[in-house]
C-alpha cells in the first residue's frame, strides 16, 4: 500500500519594478517596446570604471512590498547592505549581479490565501532588491544581446517552505501577483517575464518533522505551469520514494510542451556565487520616518478592499472577491456604482456579465472598454432593465455590444429609447439647481477645492448622484461642477 | 628657460601674464617627449594633435582673460582612468582597442579647469604591480637611471612628470601606486583620503582601496591639482560629501609646535641604509624648524601585506570578471560562449593579474570566506585603529615611502613576493583610508629617495602643510633627472 507523503513547497518569485529609471543608472526601465540596446549607458553596460548609484524609487517600492506582505523592514540602526553575486554569463555585463545577500530590505512576513474555504498562511522569509540581466536572443547561428533589460530593478520574494500542495502554490502566486499589482509596483506580467517563478519541492512521510531532499524547478512562466509542474514533480518524487529510491538534489526545468520536468543541473555542479559586500555602495540606513510615511501612503490592498465592498455595497464575499481580483476592475466597479448607486449588486453582476467576457476574449484594455461603455450608459442599461423597460436579453445585448464597440445604427435607436428618461435630467437646466444645492450644503469641501484639493470632486459627483438617484450623466455633472466651482473661485455668480 | 621643466604654478603664472602661450608650452613638452620617450617609454598613447588643438583653445580663453585654474597646462593620464577620445587599455591586452565613450569625473574636472590632455601613461596591468614590468605593452624606465624601474603601478605618470613629458599627471593608488613611483622618480605623489576624489571612470582594481591621486613636481602643484579634482560626485556613492576646500590655503611654511610621530615599524631592519638616513635627515630638518618629533608604534603594521593581498585580490576577482570578450576589448574565438570566455581571459590577462584573480576567487569561496576575506576585514579594522590612536596624539606621521630606491629592471620580476615587499610601507594607508603624500627628500647615490607624510582622514591640509614647509627648506624638488 502506498505510503502517505506530505508535500513541502517553497516559492521564489522575481518581479520587475515599475520605476521610471533603472536600478543603478538613469536609463529608462521601460525596455519592452524600445529598439535593442537603445536604453543603455556605461553603468548598465558594465563598462570599465562605471559605478552604480541606488534608485531611491526602487527602494521605496521594495519597502511597499515588504510592508504589504507584513514584513519587518530593516530600519536604522539596522543596515541594509548590497552584495555582489559572482558568476559568468553573457547576459551579465559586469560578471556579477548587485543583489542583497544577508541583510535584505524586508523579512519575516506572510501572505494569507483561501483555498476550498480554508485560510492558509504562507510565511514570507525575505524580500530583497537586485538588478535584472540583459536579454539573450538566439538567432540562427549567433546569440544577440539586448542590454535594455540590464539593470532593471528586480525584487525577489522568498517564502518559507509552508506550501502543502500544487494548488496552494498556484493560489499563493496569484495572491502575490495581485498584491504587487495593487501596489502598482509591478505589472506582474508572466508572459513578458515581469514576474518569474521558481519552486523548491520535497516530500516527506506524513507526520515527519524532517525535510526531505528537495529539487528546484525553474521556467514556471504561468499560473498553470506552477500547478502542473509541481503536480508532475510530486508524482515523480513519490514514485522514486515508493520504489525505495532517493531523491537527488537537482535543478529541474519545466518543459511546458512535453509537460515534464527535465534535469538541468545536479548538486555537484551547484554554483558558488562567492557573495561579498559590494564595495561601490556603502550600507544604507533606512530612516524610520520615511518607512512610516511609505506605510501611511500604501494603497488599499485587496483584502481590505474586499471587506469594504462587502460592508459598503452589501456585496457577497464571492462577488467582492471577483470584483477585487484586479485593481483596475475594482476601480471600474466603483466608478460604475457611482453612476448607479441604487443597486451595487446589480452593477457588479452587470460587470461580470458584460465586461469580463470581453476582457477575456480580446486584447482590449479595461480603459478602452470603459470608454466604449461609460458608467452612465451602463447605469442606464441597468435602470432600464430594473424598471422593466427592456428585457434581460436586450440589456445583455446592449451592454455586450457597447463593451465590444459594436454599436450599430439600430442599437443607437434602442439606446436612445433606454435613455429617454435621462434626457430629463441630462441637461444643464435640470442639473444646475441640484449642483448649486450640493455646493451650498457643503462649504468645507468647497473651500478644500479652492485650496487646490481636486479630489473632492469625486465627493461632489457622489452627492449629485445621490440627489438625482444616479440618473444624471456623471461627465456632465463633473463639467458643470468644475464650471460652477471656478465661478466661485473668481467671485462671480454666473447664471 | 626650459618650458618642459616648469611646474604647474610657474607655467600658469607665465601663461596668465601671456609671456608664453599654451601652444608653446604644449609644443615644448611634445618635442621633449618625442626626443626622450624612446628611452623612458612613459606613454602608451600620446595624442599630439588633439593636445595642440586644446592648447589653441586654451590660448583663446587666456587671451579673453579666463582664469580657469589649470588653463593651458598639459597633463598625462594614467591608462586606468577613462578619457573620451583615447584608448583605455589598463596596460592589458584584454582591453586592447577599447575606447571609453565617456570621461571619468577627474578628467571632466581637469577639462573644465582648462587642462590639456596629452595622452595615457603606462601602468602595470590593471594597476597590479610596483615597477610597470607587469604592463603587457612595455616597461617604463626611470629617468634618473634608465636601467632601473620607475616604480609602479603609476610608473608611466611618475616618469613622465620627472622627465618633463607632462606638467603634471594623474595616477591611481590602491596599495601605494601613486606614492611609490613618485618616490622612485623624485617627484611628489599624493594619495588623498578614500572618497576625496571621485572614482567614477577609474577602472576598478580594488574598489574599497582605489583612489586617484596627482603626481606633480612640487607640493604647491599637488595642492593646486587636488583642489580641482577633489569634491563630492553624485556618480560615486563612496565619494565624501561636501565640496573640496582650496588646498593652496594649506601651503603655510610653518611646523612649529606640530607633533610628528615616527612609526617605529617603518624603520625596519633590512631596509636600505641610505634611504633610512635621508629620511631621518629630513625629519631632523623638520625638528629644527620647530616640530616635536617622537616615536610611535603601529603594532599591526606587519599584517598590512597579508591583509592587502586578501582584500585587494578578492575585490579584483569580481571587478575583472567583466572582461570576457563578449562586449569590448580583446575577444578570442570559441565554439561557444564558454570557450570564448575562457580563451579570452586565458590569453588576455597576464600572469600577475591571473595570480590575483585566483587568490581572490579562492579567498571568497564557500568554506574559505570566513578564514580569509572576513578575517582580513577584521585585521583591516585593527590597522585602521592603529592609525586612529596614533593620530590622536600626533598631527602627522612621517616615514620612508619605499624601503629602497629604484631597483634594476628585471631584479624582482621573477619573485612576486619580493615585488610585493617593495610596497611594504604604502599598503596600510589605503587599508585605513587615510591621506598620505610622498615628497623627495634626497638621494641614495644617484637615485631619489621619498619621504611619506600621513595624516588624519579628511585632513589633507595638514600633510600638505608639513610637506610644503619641508620643501621650502630644501632643494630636492628642484632637481631634474639627467635624461
Amino acid at each position: 500500500m502506498a505510503k502517505d507523503y506530505e508535500i513541502v513547497i517553497g516559492m521564489e518569485a522575481h518581479a520587475q519594478l515599475l520605476t521610471k529609471s533603472k536600478m543603478f543608472c538613469g536609463c529608462s526601465a521601460a525596455y519592452a517596446q524600445a529598439p535593442p540596446n537603445s536604453l543603455v549607458c556605461p553603468i548598465c553596460l558594465g563598462l570599465p570604471g562605471s559605478l552604480p548609484v541606488v534608485n531611491q524609487k526602487a527602494l521605496q517600492q521594495t519597502i511597499m512590498v515588504g510592508l504589504a506582505l507584513g514584513c519587518k523592514i530593516r530600519i536604522d540602526p539596522q543596515q541594509i547592505k548590497w552584495d555582489r553575486k559572482n558568476y559568468h554569463y553573457p547576459d551579465l555585463p559586469k560578471g556579477y549581479q548587485i543583489s542583497q545577500y544577508d541583510l535584505p530590505i524586508a523579512y519575516g512576513g506572510e501572505i494569507k490565501i483561501a483555498l476550498g474555504g480554508e485560510e492558509r498562511r504562507i510565511r514570507i522569509r525575505r524580500v530583497h532588491l537586485e538588478e535584472d540581466t540583459a536579454k539573450l536572443l538566439h538567432a540562427d547561428r549567433a546569440t544577440l544581446i539586448d542590454f535594455n533589460r540590464s539593470g532593471v530593478p528586480l525584487i525577489e520574494v522568498v517564502t518559507e517552505p509552508d506550501i502543502r500542495s500544487p494548488q496552494e502554490a498556484k493560489a499563493y502566486v496569484e495572491k502575490l501577483r495581485q498584491i504587487l499589482r495593487y501596489l502598482g509596483v509591478s505589472s506582474g506580467n508572466m508572459e513578458e517575464g515581469s514576474l518569474r517563478l521558481e519552486a523548491n519541492i520535497s516530500l516527506r512521510p506524513a507526520g515527519s518533522a524532517e525535510l526531505g531532499t528537495r529539487t528546484e524547478i525553474k521556467n514556471l512562466n504561468s499560473f498553470r505551469a506552477v500547478e502542473k509542474a509541481l503536480a508532475y514533480e510530486v508524482e515523480r518524487q513519490r514514485k522514486i520514494l515508493e520504489a525505495g529510491g532517493k531523491i537527488q538534489q537537482q535543478t529541474m526545468g519545466w518543459d511546458e510542451a512535453k509537460g515534464v520536468t527535465v534535469l538541468q543541473r545536479t548538486k555537484e555542479y551547484a554554483q558558488d556565487y562567492r557573495y561579498f559586500p559590494e564595495p561601490d555602495l556603502p550600507p544604507l540606513l533606512l530612516n524610520k520616518e520615511w518607512v512610516e510615511e511609505i506605510k501611511s501612503h500604501l494603497p488599499e490592498l485587496p483584502e481590505a478592499l474586499k471587506r469594504r465592498f462587502i460592508k459598503e455595497y452589501g456585496l457577497t464575499a464571492y462577488d467582492a472577491e471577483i470584483l477585487t481580483q484586479e485593481p483596475e476592475v475594482a476601480e471600474a466597479f466603483e466608478e460604475y456604482v457611482a453612476a448607479y448607486p441604487q443597486n451595487p449588486k446589480a452593477v457588479g453582476d452587470r460587470i461580470a456579465r458584460s465586461i469580463f467576457p470581453v476582457l477575456k476574449e480580446s486584447e482590449d484594455s479595461l480603459a478602452e472598454i470603459k470608454r466604449r461603455l461609460p458608467p452612465w450608459v451602463l447605469g442606464g442599461i441597468i435602470a432600464a432593465k430594473e424598471q422593466g423597460k427592456v428585457t434581460t436579453s436586450t440589456a445583455d445585448e446592449l451592454a455586450a455590444r457597447s463593451a465590444r464597440g459594436e454599436i450599430a445604427a439600430a442599437d443607437v435607436k434602442a439606446l436612445e429609447a433606454v435613455f429617454a428618461q435621462y434626457q430629463r435630467i441630462g441637461t444643464s437646466d435640470s442639473l444646475l439647481p441640484v449642483i448649486e444645492k450640493v455646493l451650498a450644503e457643503n462649504p468645507k469641501p468647497v473651500a478644500d477645492y479652492l485650496k487646490g484639493k481636486d479630489t473632492v470632486l469625486r465627493f461632489f459627483i457622489g452627492q449629485v448622484a445621490k440627489e438625482t438617484k444616479g440618473q444624471a450623466d456623471p461627465n456632465l455633472v463633473k463639467e458643470l461642477l468644475v464650471r460652477k466651482l471656478e465661478d466661485i473661485r473668481q467671485g462671480g455668480t454666473n447664471q | 628657460m626650459e618650458l618642459h621643466a616648469l611646474t604647474v604654478h610657474e607655467a600658469r603664472e607665465l601663461l596668465r601674464k601671456r609671456e608664453i602661450t599654451a601652444v608653446e608650452l604644449t609644443q615644448a613638452i611634445l618635442e621633449r617627449t618625442s626626443l626622450i620617450d624612446g628611452k623612458i617609454k612613459s606613454y602608451l598613447n600620446l595624442a599630439p594633435e588633439a593636445a595642440l588643438e586644446q592648447a589653441g583653445q586654451a590660448d583663446a580663453l587666456l587671451n579673453s582673460g579666463s582664469r580657469a585654474p589649470l588653463l593651458g597646462i598639459p597633463v598625462a593620464i594614467k591608462d586606468v582612468i577613462s578619457a573620451r577620445g583615447l584608448p583605455t587599455t589598463c596596460g592589458s591586452r584584454i582591453l586592447k582597442g577599447y575606447q571609453p565613450p565617456y570621461d571619468s569625473t577627474a578628467v571632466t574636472r581637469l577639462r573644465e579647469a582648462g587642462a590639456i590632455i596629452l595622452g595615457k601613461t603606462n601602468t602595470d596591468e590593471f594597476a597590479m604591480g610596483s615597477s610597470t614590468e607587469n604592463s603587457q605593452y612595455f616597461t617604463t624606465h626611470n629617468p634618473w637611471d634608465t636601467s632601473r624601474v620607475p616604480g609602479g603601478s603609476s610608473g608611466g605618470s611618475a616618469a613622465a612628470v620627472a622627465a618633463g613629458e607632462a606638467s603634471f599627471a594623474l595616477g591611481s593608488d590602491t596599495g601605494g601606486s601613486v606614492r611609490q613611483p613618485a618616490a622612485l622618480c623624485g617627484v611628489v605623489g599624493l594619495r588623498p583620503t578614500y572618497g576625496r576624489i571621485s572614482r567614477y571612470g577609474l577602472v576598478a582594481y580594488a574598489s574599497s582601496l582605489d583612489q586617484i591621486g596627482p603626481i606633480t613636481k612640487d607640493v604647491t602643484d599637488a595642492a593646486l591639482v587636488l583642489s580641482v579634482i577633489a569634491g563630492h560626485d553624485p556618480q560615486d556613492s563612496t565619494s565624501l560629501v561636501g565640496p573640496a576646500p582650496d588646498y593652496t590655503r594649506a601651503l603655510i611654511p610653518e611646523v612649529r609646535g606640530m607633533r610628528i610621530g615616527l612609526p617605529q615599524e617603518y624603520f625596519a631592519s633590512g631596509m636600505d641604509r641610505e634611504v633610512e638616513s635621508r629620511v631621518r635627515e629630513a625629519i631632523s630638518l623638520l625638528e629644527s624648524l620647530g616640530a616635536k618629533v617622537e616615536e610611535v608604534s603601529l603594532p599591526h603594521t606587519r599584517y598590512s601585506l597579508p591583509t592587502y593581498y586578501l582584500i585587494a585580490p578578492s575585490e579584483a576577482s569580481a571587478n575583472l570578471a567583466r572582461y570576457d570578450g563578449v562586449k569590448y576589448g580583446y575577444s578570442a574565438d570559441g565554439k561557444d560562449a564558454w570557450q570564448l570566455i575562457r580563451r579570452t581571459r586565458g590569453q588576455g590577462f597576464g600572469p600577475e593579474v591571473k595570480r590575483r584573480i585566483m587568490l581572490g576567487t579562492y579567498a571568497l569561496s564557500a568554506g574559505y570566506y570566513d578564514a580569509y576575506y572576513l578575517q582580513a576585514q577584521k585585521v583591516r579594522t585593527l590597522i585602521k585603529q592603529d592609525f586612529d590612536r596614533a593620530l590622536e596624539k600626533f598631527d602627522v606621521l612621517v616615514a620612508p615611502t619605499s624601503p629602497e630606491a629604484a631597483f634594476p629592471i628585471g631584479e624582482k620580476k621573477k619573485d612576486p613576493l619580493e615585488m610585493y615587499m617593495a610596497d611594504i610601507f604604502v599598503l596600510a594607508q589605503p587599508l585605513a583610508g587615510i591621506p598620505a603624500i610622498s615628497i623627495p627628500c634626497g638621494f641614495a647615490g644617484e637615485l631619489p629617495v621619498g619621504m611619506q607624510i600621513m595624516g588624519r582622514p579628511g585632513d589633507e591640509e595638514k600633510i600638505l602643510q608639513v610637506a610644503y614647509t619641508y620643501e621650502q627648506a630644501s632643494e630636492w624638488h628642484k632637481m631634474r633627472p639627467p635624461v
